[in-house]
């Protein structure tokens, strides 16, 4: 699904995107309220995040210095002094009726994202997507709408939760440098990547702690800039992809029969795969943004920018960059980097496992097995310790790599209460390559079928297969299989 | 003056002792007593807070026009209430009061130390939230609405054992400059009962002046604290913004609301902003310096004090009798021993004009929040949109209305420049202004209000006319500096000849020297020697 695939020869698409990510700070922005997700509704508030009357707002310092830590990670300058502005606008949802946002001083400006972008089965290449701002904000709260359409307009009923009201937002803004979809997408994951290490944020899409718009127009190449739609509801990194893909040809259809473009809000619609006006943008809306007079200027002056920037991380190109120098293929690297197991698969290196083989089991069985049970990777208990000693167990040949598939899954059951080889022990999962107590069994197997031994000594070498199952199944699949083949063809040709 | 004059008590009697034990010429006592006064009676054990609190509890049940039943006393309605009801109080917190007096004997005589002002009671402007009772800013929008909080000033007044006696009447939403906006009914002026007690903290002006208060708070984005205080004879501050937290003010404009003390003399109004200010981690414009003590160099004097008179507050528009009254305080400081300068603020001039374009743009963003949909007034519609759109109409007033208009337009696209742009630059030039002038002045000087307290109804036709009464308080709002009004005297009504009427002087010192503008003040009152009690044909009853 490249450009060249998804629009007809003549025709470029631009991609801008912005993207909300809201701050796992443990108080909102502006009050002392929780900002625990999934409380019952209406618990998490107070008279400020309520927008009683009186109450004020007094700016979240960890929200700050958050968003201050992603401007940098994100390559981005921070400005001196800024200033929180009112967007105003009104919104039952909206507790004062405006919102508290930045304006024409944002945070953080000039930013930049270099992604890698899969050109072609395992070739990566790097492109750079601008940054231009980073500004702090306030979310909304929640609105559940009863009745009829399940929107404002036409519901019997609204209801509204303000446990989200006043959560710390950030919003983040792209340069229009967007002209595919899977560097839309590699920008989305790489953002999130980010977000993830420097630690300000779960990003979760379908949580709704990352949240994605996408501005799309198409131009015959060489022209100006077309008329954009602003893209709303991309709730994972795929919709993204193909609402991009979808909305580029139904512009490019419209365009190519004469049609011109409206400047409008679409819905992404996942089931049906296709974008549907949400709302024409008639007029620009007049949010009559002024400086917010309850605050005061946001001051950062360059020795504490400096404090911050001590305290950035290791990112997600660096390390990607490194495991890829461990051994580490590059599409590795970028799903373990993007999967949130780098510490786990640093762990484990350090205690000693191979990268490659422990970041093929993060990928693959660690991975299947955490999204089959919808948990984390820490939630599953499953540590690098673990990764590298489960390694040793197959290497001196405790475990076959079948059997160290079945020790993994019971530690995860396990929630890494018990490590490899206590599971192991416990569950009487070693393989049984005792010489001795294999020959016992394979003879007593060759005994019990003298049909199947008869046309092996026949020539039939393929019904040895049987056989190696039968032992396999007297020794609950723990019987060393190379092992096995060799004491049956031992005891069975003399 | 040659020496600092030698503490006087203050002009406003404190009664013998041995008037304390009841009857109602003891009562009449303890309502024209300072809260000073009334302090130092109640820490010798020579009255009761209890007393005290059922002395201004029976003053206000006789005179002010409320149903003085049940635990929280309502003002009459509006079109119930007679002219000769003061009407300060929208609610009064009777029983609350009495059970805090109560608690505060009880303390007292357990010989735990209490604050300086503790049992004294006070009117609170119902602009600052108290749990227990609705906070209406004056308005049918928030009728029934019970905070869930209290304000910090009002925590800070509880802890320190001032009694709450009630709410106040006000100008929807603090807009308003006589009262008159109140969605309740307009308070009336204790000197003359058909004249407005100014505004908008025309109730908490009243409620002293009155004698239903010795002390109250008021808040103050234009003038509304100075301006009525000098219509009803008081001494009304305006704190240096920021020293008083805005924590539980329902804003009208942030960058200028501040709640400040009424008193009868410049020391009960001292002690009250004591209490008050200071730093409050809940209002993020609240300043971390301290303003030096208020009390400490109170009875210093002002020999040697350069007094500047600022050019642009004064000559046409200001009433012959305001004017005269003016001259004569000038005469009054330099007999003080303090030297008059002339001093000019060259911004003053458009003070008035940004300042209706910063208010009431703020005002449009703050009062969004009026919606009908977590607390206040609804009106039902079918849609949200409409049930919006309803219930601001049904809610806000004309004044309010106007205002919120005013302050979308200002900030609308295409207009934000060319007005809250200039006029947040005039704002800017005019505190440039008064840091120039206070390197020639010590503290600056003007009348407060250009008229004394005009007749009820007679300016309610006419914003504009309603609007010139700010035109000299303004610029020290919009600078931030604390400024005061102080009585200078009785002056003529020029439209009532023979009626008498409290003239006010203004005070403005640099920013955070309110202890300077305080000095001043007390200097001046103890040689003018103003009797606040409300004397004419149409004030209100006092027993004498």
């Amino acid at each position: 699904m490249t450009t060249a695939s998804i629009l007809p020869e003549g025709w470029e698409l631009i991609v801008g995107l912005e993207v909300h990510v809201e701050l796992t700070t443990t108080t909102k922005m502006w009050c002392g309220c929780s900002t625990d997700f999934g409380a019952a509704p209406n618990t998490n508030v107070c008279a400020v995040c309520t927008g009683q009357p009186g109450s004020l707002p007094v700016a979240n310092a960890r929200a700050i210095e958050d968003a201050t830590l992603l401007g940098l990670a994100l390559n981005g300058g921070i400005h001196g002094r800024c200033w929180f502005h009112r967007k105003n606008y009104f919104y039952p949802d909206l507790a004062k009726n405006y919102q508290i946002s930045q304006y024409d001083v944002p945070l953080v400006h000039d930013g930049h994202l270099d992604v890698e972008v899969e050109v072609a089965d395992g070739a990566f290449e790097t492109r750079r997507v601008g940054i231009e701002r980073l500004h702090m904000e306030e979310d909304t709260a929640r609105s559940l709408h009863v009745g009829d359409t399940g929107r404002l307009h036409g519901a019997d009923r609204s209801l509204i939760d303000y446990n989200r009201c006043g959560i710390p937002l950030l919003e983040i803004v792209s340069h229009p440098d967007i002209r595919d979809p899977e560097t839309a997408q590699a920008y989305l994951r790489e953002l999130q990547a980010i977000v993830r290490a420097v630690g300000v944020s779960d990003a979760r899409m379908e949580e709704g702690s990352m949240r994605c718009d996408a501005n799309v127009s198409v131009r015959r190449f060489g022209e100006p800039l077309g008329t954009r739609c602003e893209i709303k509801n991309l709730n994972s990194v795929r919709s993204l992809g193909r609402a991009i893909a979808y909305e580029a040809q139904r512009q490019v259809v419209l365009l190519e029969d004469g049609v011109a473009i409206r400047q409008e809000t679409r819905h992404w619609d996942e089931g049906k795969g296709v974008t549907e006006t949400l709302r024409v943008k008639e007029t620009v809306t007049d949010y009559r943004y002024f400086p917010d007079p309850d605050l005061v200027a946001v001051v950062s002056p360059a020795e504490r920018v400096e404090e911050v920037r001590a305290r950035l991380p290791e990112l997600p190109a660096a390390a990607r960059a490194r495991l890829v120098a461990a051994g580490l293929s590059p599409a590795q690297a970028v799903t373990v980097v993007g999967g949130g197991s780098l510490t786990v698969l640093d762990d484990a290196i350090a205690a000693g496992a191979d990268p490659s083989t422990a970041a093929n089991r993060l990928t693959g069985e660690v991975a299947g097995q955490l999204g089959a049970e919808g948990i984390t990777l820490e939630e599953s208990g499953l540590t690098g310790a673990h990764l590298a000693e489960l390694e040793g167990l197959v290497a001196d040949g405790t475990l076959s790599t079948k059997l160290a598939k079945q020790v993994l899954a019971s530690v995860i059951d396990g929630r890494g209460a018990h490590g490899p080889k206590q599971v192991a022990e416990t569950e009487g999962l070693q393989q049984v390559s005792d010489e001795g107590e294999l020959r016992a069994i394979v003879e007593q197997v060759v005994a019990d079928n003298a049909g199947t031994v008869a046309a092996i000594r026949g020539g039939n070498d393929k019904a040895i297969g049987a056989l190696v199952g039968q032992v396999m199944k007297a020794t609950r699949g723990q019987a060393d299989p190379r092992k096995t083949n060799e004491l049956l063809r031992a005891v069975i040709h003399g | 003056m040659a020496d600092p004059t030698p503490p006087t008590p203050p002009t406003s009697t404190t009664p013998p002792a041995t008037d304390a034990a009841g009857g109602s010429a003891a009562d009449g006592a303890l309502t024209r007593s300072t809260a000073v006064a009334l302090a130092a009676r109640l820490r010798r054990g020579e009255v009761s807070a209890r007393e005290v609190v059922d002395a201004h509890l029976d003053r206000i049940a006789a005179l002010d026009g409320v149903v003085a039943d049940g635990p929280v006393w309502a003002a009459k309605a509006a079109e119930e209430l007679t002219a000769d009801d003061v009407h300060a109080y929208l609610a009064v917190t009777a029983d609350a009061a009495r059970a805090h007096a109560d608690d505060v004997d009880r303390r007292r005589a357990a010989g735990e130390e209490l604050g300086p002002l503790a049992g004294v009671p006070l009117a609170l402007k119902d602009v600052l939230t108290m749990r227990g009772a609705p906070t209406t800013c004056g308005s049918r929008m928030l009728e029934d609405w019970v905070p869930p909080y209290d304000a910090t000033v009002t925590r800070r007044l509880r802890d320190a054992d001032v009694v709450v006696l009630g709410k106040t009447n006000m100008d929807e939403y603090a807009m308003g400059s006589s009262t008159e906006n109140s969605a309740y009914g307009p308070t009336r002026n204790p000197w003359d009962l058909d004249r407005v007690p100014g505004g908008s903290s025309g109730g908490s002006a009243a409620a002293v002046a009155g004698l239903l208060a010795p002390l109250a708070i008021g808040t103050d984005t234009g003038g509304s604290i100075r301006q009525p205080a000098a219509l009803t004879g008081l001494v009304g501050a305006k704190p240096t913004y920021g020293t008083v937290s805005r924590y539980g003010l329902v804003a009208f404009a942030s960058s200028l609301d501040q709640a400040g003390p009424f008193a009868r003399t410049v020391e009960d109004a001292a002690q009250l902003q004591a209490l008050i200010q200071g730093h409050d981690p809940r209002d993020s414009t609240s300043v971390r310096e301290e303003v030096p003590d208020l009390l400490a160099h109170l009875r210093d004097g002002i020999d040697g004090l350069r007094i500047g008179v600022v050019t642009e507050l004064q000559g046409e528009g200001y009433e012959p009798g305001i004017a005269a009254t003016f001259e004569a305080s000038l005469e009054r400081f330099e007999r003080l021993g303090a030297t008059i300068v002339e001093v000019s603020l060259p911004h003053a001039p458009y003070g008035l004009p940004a300042y209706y374009l910063i208010a009431p743009s703020e005002a449009s963003s703050n009062l969004a929040r009026f919606d009908g949909v977590r607390y206040g007034l609804r009106v039902d519609a079918p849609t949200a949109e409409e049930m919006n759109a309803a219930t601001r109409a049904a809610g806000f007033g004309p004044e309010v209305k106007r205002r919120i208009m005013i302050g979308t337009h200002a900030l609308s696209s295409g207009y934000y420049d060319a007005y809250y742009l200039q006029a947040s630059k005039v704002r800017t030039l005019i505190a440039r202004d008064f840091a120039a002038a206070f390197e020639t002045a010590d503290v600056l000087v003007s009348p407060t209000s250009p008229s004394v307290s005009f007749g009820l109804g007679t300016k309610t036709a006419d914003p504009i006319a309603m609007y010139l009464n700010d035109v000299a308080t303004v610029p020290a709002s919009l600078a931030g500096n604390p400024a005061l009004s102080l009585p200078a005297g009785l002056a003529e009504a020029p439209d009532a000849p023979g009626t008498q009427l409290p003239v006010g002087l203004q005070l403005m010192a640099p920013l955070l020297r309110d202890d300077l503008m305080y000095r001043v003040a007390w200097a001046f009152e103890q040689d003018l020697g103003f009797d606040p009690v409300p004397t004419g044909p149409r004030a209100v009853e006092v027993a004498r």
